[in-house]
């Protein structure tokens, strides 16, 4: 007996928002397999993956502080990938995001009002951000460069570029040679939530993206024009919606939303600049927008879903002794398990009856 | 050609059916092709001709009945297969490498390696005993579409065919072409060749055809012998009612002119693409003019040029309701007054997955269905609704995706959209190509009364029919050039097919003052 994938007339409504969880399910049960391939307890190591990071106040507040920027890149991301444009250099537009706003930071370091530093910061992260993702922008548009490769690499150079200045002219004189910027004062520093725990303002603001995330995509006539530019190229070009300007929009959003995500986390848990200031959140922020089906209640769910993910291999690290990579893991089999599971939307197994 | 007892069917079909996840496409179609006999399948779009063709060539495998071939069942299982019976397949669109010879694209289809000088010869020999002039030695890119479909029914007449499919061979062909093309068949018939020809020209039929088998929604509605009977007759079995007629008033003269082309040039981006040359044209307010030729002679070029999808690097060129507008985007030439319908309907004038709705927010968003930036859900879903009555279109409704309508429905709502919003210029290409008989008369009708309401309508067609049932004045395009208008009443089919392979008065001077004078603009 054989099966075969046959073609839905009609794509599964059902499915698409099905496929999700399924997907979920399935990471779950891989995770138990793991554990108990590696002679851990798979229900101990799952509860301590998945349940005893929110075991407390503070546990639940983490899960906020590392939601956020997943939710903010995310929230921009989809703005792009709706128009099929595939911004993938999140990562490095939030890393020029944390270095503009640690410019500021630091050019007016002592400063100690909020109402000025913070909004300051705000927008030279947003246009740090946005600056790194303009040159993708203007290779595709000027001369049809693929933006999936050039945002990729510029990755890497961002990451260098953080390096050099936290080795080099930003060094903290003070920091005992370790490659890092002075601290923050305090007027840099974005005001906590709840007091006692790191959630902080950021979140609030990650809120406000994925409402205005909403009201862009699914009400405005622009996000109307950026849907239709990646359902139909020509219909876009008859209905007279310009594709240069559909790349533009869709690629200075993300850059914009991860470099402000970048400004969060240097004006929030961080403090300065280090550089290890991404814990791979503009990759993970892609998982994200996919698993949330591009749509901002769904990428909201599915960045607290990445971010108990990261928060669980830390407690696996620390208690079952494996090593912090098994969040990449688990990261991992989502996107593969929601990749598959995918499929489903457009097709369903059929038994072929022998010929 | 093997001998076959006498009496024995070339090909026969009993019962077969072919259910698809959403359509029955065949449901129990019998027939019947003797030796000889050039037998043709008439049908409108979707009545299952091609589904049923491609289970004879082997492409799709039936989900019922029994095929028959010279007096031994079979199981075509694929083309390869078909091929190595004896059945030979010349399909409406050609696949051909266009950076290849015609010796080497022929070669592609044979089993091994043959020898290419031995094939040209081969080819050669073919081509001039069946009256199919081709230089096997020629590139593909540089031959005529008619060049092309010779190289297609040369390419299956090397295998010894014992029964060639031809699927709407006449649709790009000039008339003197077509008659060509039939002396050709005649001939294979009169060798035994048997030939199933497909088609919707009952005038084609009537005059070639033995024998015609009739489909409608899958089945069979008849056979007859088309020489007996009349296209009236014809039309009934094929569609169920009488061909409806269009009504046509006179031309009334001297309307503004809305839409001027004025020496527009273009070098297409496309290698294999046709580069405009020199067009000329007025199109004015209370007109249609239709604009004939065989595909692929600029016809898409120009399209672009006038909607705007393809800018000029000038403004005079074009010339919209009075405003040069060579460099507009879409968008602004809308604005100006000017609707468009493109010839593909799914990806361009419509986006398939999205709803009815959001189509119409497509091109009529200027309608009152923004607020701020902002979509007017209500609105929106109003102008779908009204247009899904006004032009009435068979569907689940204004969220019923695209893609979930029949070619002519969507075409319909196409129309629709474009004409509610009261085009003062009407641009519109290939109006009914893939509809059915009524949905196509339901179209033209709608074109004639934009017209009576002092719009001015362009239409550009390759259905030499339909442009003579609704022109008031005609041109043709061949090679990138556009000819001289001419009022429909003073001209007629035979003048028009000379003109289609670009020998109007005129032509030759035109074209060397035109290189002369005018550079390649990209």
């Amino acid at each position: 007996m054989w099966l075969e994938l046959e073609a839905r007339p009609e794509a599964s409504n059902a499915m698409r928002y099905a496929s999700p969880l399924i997907a979920v399910v399935l990471m779950v049960i891989g995770g138990f397999l793991i554990f108990l391939s590696l002679g851990r307890d798979p229900i101990l190591g799952l509860n301590i993956f998945f349940l005893k990071p929110l075991a407390d106040m503070y546990g639940v507040a983490e899960l906020l502080l590392k939601a956020t920027p997943l939710a903010l890149i995310a929230i921009g991301l989809a703005v792009g990938f709706r128009a099929n444009v595939w911004n993938i250099g999140a990562e490095g537009q939030y890393m020029l995001g944390a270095v503009a706003s640690t410019g500021v930071a630091l050019y007016f370091y002592g400063v100690e009002s909020k109402w000025l530093m913070l909004p300051m910061m705000l927008v030279a992260g947003a246009i740090g951000g946005a600056l790194w993702a303009l040159i993708p922008a203007f290779l595709k548009t000027r001369f049809n460069a693929n933006e999936i490769l050039v945002s990729l690499m510029l990755v890497y150079i961002a990451k260098l570029f953080v390096s050099w200045l936290v080795f080099g002219p930003w060094k903290d004189p003070e920091g005992f040679n370790f490659p890092q910027t002075k601290t923050f004062t305090d007027g840099a520093l974005l005001p906590l939530l709840v007091e006692g725990t790191r959630v902080n303002l950021a979140f609030v603001i990650a809120l406000f993206a994925l409402g205005a995330g909403y009201v862009f995509m699914q009400r405005s006539f622009y996000g109307f024009q950026m849907m239709v530019a990646g359902e139909a190229e020509a219909a876009a070009r008859y209905a007279g919606f310009s594709a240069k300007r559909v790349v533009w929009v869709g690629l200075l959003t993300g850059g914009a939303a991860a470099g402000i995500a970048g400004m969060a986390e240097v004006a929030g848990p961080m403090g300065q600049l280090t550089p290890n200031v991404s814990a791979n959140y503009g990759f993970a922020a892609i998982i994200v927008a996919f698993v949330g089906r591009l749509n901002p209640i769904g990428i909201l769910l599915a960045s607290l879903l990445m971010s108990l993910l990261y928060l669980g291999g830390e407690q696996a690290q620390q208690y079952l002794n494996l090593p912090s990579s098994i969040s990449l893991v688990f990261q991992g089999m989502l996107l593969f398990f929601l990749l598959g599971a995918d499929v489903f939307i457009n097709f369903r197994v059929k038994r072929r009856v022998a010929a | 050609m093997t001998k076959l007892p006498e009496g024995t069917p070339r090909l026969q079909l009993r019962g077969i059916r072919k259910v698809y996840p959403t359509v029955v496409a065949n449901d129990g179609i019998d027939l019947t092709a003797m030796p000889g006999e050039i037998h043709a399948v008439l049908g409108e779009n979707g009545a299952g001709k091609s589904t049923l063709m491609k289970i004879i060539y082997g492409v799709t495998r039936p989900t019922e009945g029994e095929i028959t071939w010279e007096g031994n069942r079979v199981h075509v299982e694929s083309p390869a297969h078909a091929r190595s019976i004896g059945i030979g397949m010349v399909f409406q669109h050609f696949s051909l490498f266009e950076t290849l010879t015609v010796v080497e694209n022929v070669a592609l289809g044979l089993p091994g390696a043959p020898d290419l000088n031995y094939l040209a010869t081969r080819i050669e020999k073919v081509s001039e005993k069946y009256g199919l002039p081709v230089d096997p030695r020629r590139l593909v890119h540089a031959l005529s579409v008619g060049e092309r479909q010779r190289v297609e029914i040369v390419r299956c007449l090397l295998q010894n065919p014992r029964l060639l499919i031809m699927d709407e061979p006449t649709s790009v062909l000039t008339p003197q072409a077509v008659r060509k093309l039939f002396e050709t068949l005649r001939f294979l018939s009169s060798e035994g060749c048997s030939i199933l020809y497909i088609s919707h020209k009952l005038d084609e039929i009537q005059e070639l055809c033995h024998v015609a088998t009739v489909l409608r929604g899958g089945k069979v509605t008849g056979t007859c012998i088309p020489s007996k009977e009349t296209p009236k007759s014809m039309a009934r079995l094929m569609i169920g009612k009488d061909l409806p007629v269009c009504q046509h008033s006179a031309l009334k003269e001297g309307g503004k002119v809305l839409l001027r082309l004025s020496g527009l040039s273009h070098a297409s981006d496309d290698p294999f693409g046709t580069d405009l040359k020199d067009i000329h044209l007025d199109v004015h307010a209370g007109e249609i003019v239709g604009i004939a030729g065989v595909s692929g002679n600029g016809q898409q070029e120009l399209l672009r040029a006038i909607s705007g999808e393809e800018p000029h690097a000038e403004k005079h060129p074009v010339q919209v309701c009075g405003t040069e507008a060579g460099r507009m985007m879409p968008g602004r030439r809308r604005k100006l007054g000017m609707g468009f319908v493109p010839e593909e309907r799914l990806g361009r004038g419509a986006v398939p997955k999205l709803s009815l709705a959001y189509n119409a927010l497509l091109t009529a968003h200027q309608r009152g269905m923004l607020k701020r930036g902002l979509i007017d859900f209500d609105a929106m879903k109003l102008f779908a609704h009204d247009t899904i009555k006004a032009f009435d279109v068979r569907c689940g409704g204004p969220n019923a995706p695209a893609k979930s309508l029949s070619g002519g429905n969507l075409q319909k709502f196409i129309m629709g959209r474009e004409i509610r919003q009261s085009p003062k210029l009407l641009v519109v290409a290939q109006p009914t190509w893939g509809v059915d008989v009524g949905a196509a008369a339901f179209i033209r009708q709608a074109l004639i009364d934009l017209r009576n309401e002092g719009s001015a309508v362009l239409v550009i067609s390759e259905e030499l029919d339909e442009l003579f049932e609704i022109c008031d004045r005609m041109a043709v395009i061949a090679k990138g050039r556009l000819s001289p208008t001419k009022l429909a009443a003073e001209t007629n089919v035979e003048e028009i097919g000379v003109w289609m392979s670009g020998m109007w008065p005129g032509a030759e001077s035109a074209a060397a003052n035109a290189a002369a004078k005018v550079p390649h603009v990209a």
